[in-house]
C-alpha cells in the first residue's frame, strides 16, 4: 500500500493540531525541515558566538568567585550550542556542515553579540538583559512542535536561569559599591537596552516568516508580543536595581495594562544583521581561528581511533 | 523570574548550590604543633600553582579544538580555581601577615586580596604553570606533567595534621585523578595520531621537560609518567633542566603579564564590591 | 574526513533509577566519549553512572509500512534517532 503525499501532510497537520510533537523519523514537509534547521542552527551559532563578548572578561574578573561564575557561565554556552547542534543533526545535517555555514556567513547568529563589551558591568548587563530577553524567547520554545528542539530548550532554560540571576546579582552588588561602579552599571545598561529589545526580531509587520512558523508550532508568540512581555518584566527589575532605562517614551499605560515604549532603531538593526555591526568581523574571525587551529587535533583523534580499532 | 513557574525548583541547577562543602564539619583551627607561617607558605605554593594554571587553561575558553574539549578544559580550570580558593583562604587564616593590606574600608576578602593584590615577587607557583599557552599539545603535556605530580602530592596530604589541608586534598584528589586521565588519554592520542600531532607533542614535551625537576617529584610519580610515555611510544627528552625558582618567588616575565591582566579590574577598584 | 562520530549519552541520575537519554555529543572513540559525557552532561552533579553508545550502533524500530507516519522515511537520510522521550517525572533532566 502506498501512501500519498497529501495523506502524509494531513497526518502531519493533525499531529501539530493535537499539540503532539513531531519526532525525527516522522514525515515532515521539506519547508518545515528547512525552517527548523535554519532556526535551530541560528540559535546554536548564537550560543557559540555568544561565548566571546563575556569570555573576554574571564581573565580579568575582579574576584575569584566572579571568575568561577563567569567561566561556568561561558562554559554553559558551549554546552547549549552543543545541545542545539545535536537537535539540529536529527534533521539530517551535521555539526561540520552547520559550522561551515556559520563561518561562510550563510547562516546568522543573534546580532546582540556583535556589540562590544568594554566594561566589566557588561557581564552583569548581558546576564540581566540579554539572557533575560533570551529566556523570554526560549521558554515558549520548550513547547515547540519539534521534539528534539523542545527537549534541548528545556535543558537550556533550566541552566539559563542561573545566567540571568548571576548577572542581576552582579549589578545589584556593584550598585551597593562605589559611585564609580554605579556609573559603570548605568552606562552599560544605556548601551545594551536597545540592542536587547532588538533581540526579539523585527516588528511583526516586517517579519514575513512568523505566520507560517506559528502555524507549524515552531514559534509560539510573535516578536512584538515577546518584546512587550520583556519590557513589562524588566521595568520593575530596573527600578529595584536603581537604574534608568534609556527610553523617554517608556511609561505605564493603564488602559493596556502594559508599558508603552519607544521604537528601536531598525536601520541599525538591519545594518548589524547584514554585517556592519561593531564586532561582526572580529567574532567570525575568532571562531574561524579556533576551528582552523583545532583541525590537526580533530584529525589526530580520528587517526588514533582508527589505529585502536585495527588492533 | 519568568522561568520559575514553568520549570519548578531550580535548586539543583543554580550555580554553586547542592554541592558538597569540602570543609563541612572540619575543625578549622590551626593545630598547635604546626608552624603557621610554614603552613601558610605551603598553602600559597599549592594555591598559586592552581590559580595560575587555571588562568592559563581558561584562556582556551571559546578557542578549543571542538566544543567538547572547550567544555572539558573549562571544567579542569574550574576545579583548579576551586582548589586555589580553598588554599588561599587557608593561607590567610594560618598566617594573616601574608595577606596584602588594603585601604581602610576595602570589602575585598582575603582570597581576593591574595590573588589580586600581591606582586609577582610574592607568588610561589612553579614556573611550568605560568608559561604562556602554546598549542593544544603543549596544554595537554603541561596538564599531564602537572596533574601526575599534584595528584601524588594531594594523596600524601590526606593524613596531614592540618584537617583543612587534608579535606582540601580529599576533594582535590578526585578532580586531579580525572585531570590526569584526561591529559594522559590525549597525550597518547596525539603522540600516536598523525605525524603532525606527534611532532607537536614531542616539541611540547621537549620544551616543558626542563621544568619538570622544579616539581621535585618522588620516584613513584616518575613511574606513572613512564607508563604514559610508554603507551605513547615517547621517551624522556634529553634536556638541561631550567633553574626554576618559582617556590622562592622568582618568576618569568610571563607571570608579570598574566597578573597584570588578571588583576587589572580589581586594582582599578580597590574599594569595589563585586 | 575528520568529523568525530556521534554518540548518544544515557545518565543514571540517582541510584535506583534507569539510565535515561540526555543528549548527544561527538567524540573520536568510546573512551573520550565517556569523558566528554561526564564534562558535558554531568556538570551540575547530575549523574552517578553514564553510558555512551555510538548513534550508528543503535537499532531503532523499523518503519512500519502499515503506518503512514513511518512509510516514506525509509528513503530519507536521518543521521540518528537522538533525544528519546523522557518521562516528565524523572528528575534533573
Amino acid at each position: 500500500m502506498t501512501v500519498t503525499e497529501p495523506q502524509l501532510a494531513e497526518h502531519f497537520g493533525a499531529t501539530i493540531a493535537r499539540g503532539d510533537r513531531i519526532e525525527p523519523r516522522d514525515w515532515m514537509p521539506e519547508a518545515y525541515r528547512r525552517t527548523l534547521i535554519r532556526q535551530i542552527a541560528q540559535h546554536a551559532h548564537s550560543e557559540i558566538i555568544g561565548m566571546q563578548p563575556e569570555g573576554d572578561w574571564i581573565s580579568r574578573a575582579p574576584s575569584l568567585r566572579r571568575k568561577a561564575i563567569l567561566l561556568a557561565k561561558v562554559q554553559d554556552e558551549a554546552g547549549h550550542g552543543l545541545y542545539l547542534y545535536s537537535a539540529c543533526e536529527t534533521l539530517g545535517t551535521s555539526r561540520r556542515e552547520l559550522t561551515d555555514k556559520l563561518l561562510s556567513g550563510k547562516q546568522k547568529y543573534s546580532s546582540i553579540f556583535n556589540y562590544p563589551t568594554p566594561s566589566y558591568a557588561d557581564v552583569g548587563t548581558i546576564g540581566w538583559l540579554v539572557d533575560g530577553a533570551a529566556i523570554c524567547n526560549q521558554v515558549p520554545l520548550c513547547r515547540t512542535s519539534f521534539g528534539p528542539y523542545g527537549r534541548a530548550m528545556i535543558r537550556i532554560c533550566k541552566e539559563e536561569s542561573f545566567h540571568q540571576r548571576q548577572g542581576y546579582e552582579l549589578l545589584m552588588t556593584m550598585m551597593r559599591g562605589t559611585d564609580e561602579q554605579r556609573a559603570m552599571v548605568q552606562e552599560s545598561v544605556d548601551r545594551f537596552w536597545w540592542p536587547a529589545l532588538m533581540m526579539f526580531g523585527p516588528p511583526d509587520g516586517a517579519s514575513p516568516n512568523t505566520e507560517q512558523s506559528m502555524a507549524w508550532g515552531i514559534k509560539r508568540n510573535t516578536n512584538d508580543e515577546l518584546r512587550q512581555k520583556f519590557v513589562d518584566m524588566t521595568v520593575p527589575q530596573a527600578r529595584a536595581l536603581g537604574v534608568t532605562l534609556p527610553d523617554p517614551q517608556l511609561r505605564w499605560n493603564s488602559e493596556r495594562q502594559a508599558h508603552d515604549f519607544g521604537e528601536p532603531d531598525w536601520d541599525e538593526f538591519w545594518a548589524v544583521v547584514n554585517g556592519a555591526g561593531p564586532c561582526n568581523a572580529e567574532r567570525l574571525a575568532h571562531r574561524r581561528k579556533a576551528h582552523d587551529d583545532g583541525a590537526w587535533v580533530r584529525e589526530a583523534a580520528v587517526a588514533f581511533a582508527r589505529l585502536e580499532e585495527a588492533l | 523570574m519568568i522561568s520559575d513557574d514553568l520549570l519548578g525548583s531550580e535548586a539543583h541547577w543554580a550555580f554553586g548550590t547542592d554541592f558538597e562543602d569540602p570543609l563541612a564539619g572540619v575543625d578549622t583551627t590551626v593545630p598547635d604543633d604546626i608552624d603557621p607561617a610554614a603552613l601558610a607558605r605551603y598553602c600559597l605554593m599549592l594555591g598559586d600553582d592552581a590559580l595560575v594554571l587555571s588562568q592559563r587553561l581558561s584562556e582556551w575558553c571559546s578557542r578549543a579544538p571542538d566544543l567538547e574539549e572547550d567544555i572539558a578544559l573549562a571544567n579542569i580550570a574550574l576545579d583548579l580555581l576551586g582548589e586555589a580558593r580553598l588554599l588561599l583562604a587557608r593561607a590567610a587564616v594560618a598566617d594573616p601577615s601574608v595577606v596584602p593590606s588594603l585601604p581602610d574600608g576595602s570589602p575585598v576578602p582575603a582570597e581576593d586580596a591574595l590573588a589580586f593584590f600581591r606582586s609577582p615577587a610574592e607568588f610561589r607557583n612553579v614556573t611550568m604553570t605560568e608559561l604562556p599557552n602554546g598549542d593544544f599539545a603543549e596544554t595537554i603535556t603541561r596538564l599531564l606533567l602537572f596533574s601526575v605530580w599534584r595528584l601524588a602530592e594531594f594523596e600524601s596530604l590526606l593524613t596531614h595534621p592540618d584537617a583543612v589541608l587534608a579535606a582540601v586534598a580529599a576533594k582535590g584528589r578526585k578532580e586531579l585523578a580525572y585531570h590526569r586521565d584526561f591529559a594522559a588519554r590525549w597525550f597518547v592520542t596525539l603522540a600516536r595520531g598523525t605525524a603532525e600531532s606527534r611532532r607537536r607533542v614531542l616539541t611540547a614535551l621537549a620544551g616543558l621537560w626542563a621544568f619538570w625537576p622544579e616539581l621535585d617529584a618522588p620516584a613513584d610519580v616518575e613511574v606513572v609518567l613512564d607508563q604514559v610515555f610508554a603507551a605513547a611510544d615517547v621517551s624522556r627528552p634529553e634536556v638541561t633542566p631550567a633553574r626554576g625558582l618559582g617556590r622562592e618567588c622568582v618568576h618569568t616575565e610571563a607571570l608579570t603579564d598574566l597578573l597584570a591582566e588578571m588583576q587589572s579590574v580589581a586594582r582599578a577598584h580597590p574599594r569595589g564590591l563585586w | 574526513m575528520s568529523e568525530w562520530p556521534l554518540y548518544e549519552v544515557f545518565v543514571r541520575g540517582k541510584r535506583g533509577l534507569n539510565h535515561v537519554h540526555v543528549g548527544s555529543l561527538h567524540a573520536p572513540d568510546d573512551k573520550l566519549a565517556l569523558m566528554h559525557a561526564r564534562d558535558v552532561y554531568t556538570r551540575r552533579n547530575e549523574g552517578v553512572s553514564i553510558w555512551v553508545v555510538r548513534a550508528s550502533d543503535i537499532t531503532a524500530s523499523s518503519p512500519d509500512e502499515k503506518d503512514p507516519m513511518f512509510a516514506p522515511s525509509g528513503d530519507k537520510v536521518y543521521r540518528h534517532p537522538t533525544f528519546y522521550d523522557i518521562p516528565a517525572h524523572v528528575p534533573h533532566l
